[in-house]
């Protein structure tokens, strides 16, 4: 069981709390197909990606990342069975997506920056320390279900 | 994935706009790798203070920007241009090479930190590649 303390638990309410969804959720998922090219592998459907800026004016890359960003609420508040909450979305991102997890490490350093870029000195050492310990655990959670 | 003709000429503009804060990058990259990910203070067991802010860590954190900087100006031969320093990471001082990719993260977060408008995500993806060369470049004398 992951232990959280109490400060831990402060810290990643408020980065949370700040965090505008529908703005950092489709600049990570942006950033993530740029940086990591190979990640538009599952995302056929969505129309043009084949330049930077064609991805950062795509609507469907950024109501995934809208998608995908808000889905973290629920790790957020519920910091203490992270794992059961997403053990039904493991199973999909295996069995149906067929998602290769290392992906979701790439998804969490990529919204670590752009989180780090959009709050600047906020994000010091400490809450940096304690917000990649958040995603480290989701990431986990996430692969939990795969076999 | 080598550097393209852009990737290094992404990287040298950067660069350029970024070099005049190397020592404070490098400084707050360093304190903060050591704090996020704290397996990596296995290294500096025999240094008094591992705090971000310490005198230590500040001078290591230029050390390694600087290295980083001579790094850009040799961007078309890595390789060759690294070899001294591989030689001392790979027989000297045996750091796990997974750690490169860790102290990378953390100055791809303070150059994003410090400088929002100029890390674009076509800037973000050529520095990572450097990155990742640089990386190579250090573990080429390793076995």
């Amino acid at each position: 069981m992951v232990e959280w303390s109490d400060s831990e638990r402060k810290t990643i309410a408020s980065v949370w709390g700040k965090i505008k969804v529908d703005k950092i959720g489709p600049q990570t998922l942006a950033r993530v197909l740029i940086v990591y090219p190979w990640t538009q592998r599952y995302f056929g459907s969505f129309g043009n990606l084949s330049s930077a800026s064609a991805v950062l004016a795509n609507l469907k890359v950024a109501n995934h990342g809208k998608t995908v960003l808000n889905a973290l609420d629920k790790a957020v508040k519920n910091l203490d069975g992270i794992k059961a909450t997403y053990s039904e979305l493991s199973q999909l991102h295996c069995n149906t997506l067929n998602v290769d997890p290392d992906n979701f490490r790439l998804l969490a350093d990529c919204l670590t920056i752009v989180v780090a870029t959009s709050f600047r000195s906020e994000f010091n050492p400490a809450v940096q320390a304690t917000w990649q310990k958040f995603l480290s655990v989701v990431v986990a959670a996430l692969s939990s279900r795969y076999h | 994935m080598s550097l393209s003709d852009k990737d290094k000429s992404i990287v040298k503009g950067l660069w350029a706009k970024i070099s005049p804060k190397a020592d404070e990058i490098g400084a707050e990259a360093f304190g903060r790798m050591l704090t996020v990910y704290p397996q990596t203070k296995t290294y500096f067991s025999h240094w008094a203070d591992l705090s971000p802010g310490g005198a230590q860590v500040k001078k290591h954190g230029k050390v390694i920007m600087g290295a980083v900087g001579d790094a850009v100006s040799k961007i078309d031969d890595l390789v060759g241009g690294l070899m001294a320093l591989s030689e001392l990471h790979a027989f000297k001082l045996r750091v796990d090479p997974a750690n490169f990719k860790i102290l990378a993260h953390n100055v791809i977060v303070v150059i994003g930190m410090l400088f929002p408008g100029d890390f674009t995500p076509e800037v973000h993806m050529s520095v990572d590649k450097f990155f990742q060369n640089l990386a190579l470049a250090l573990a080429e004398k390793y076995r």
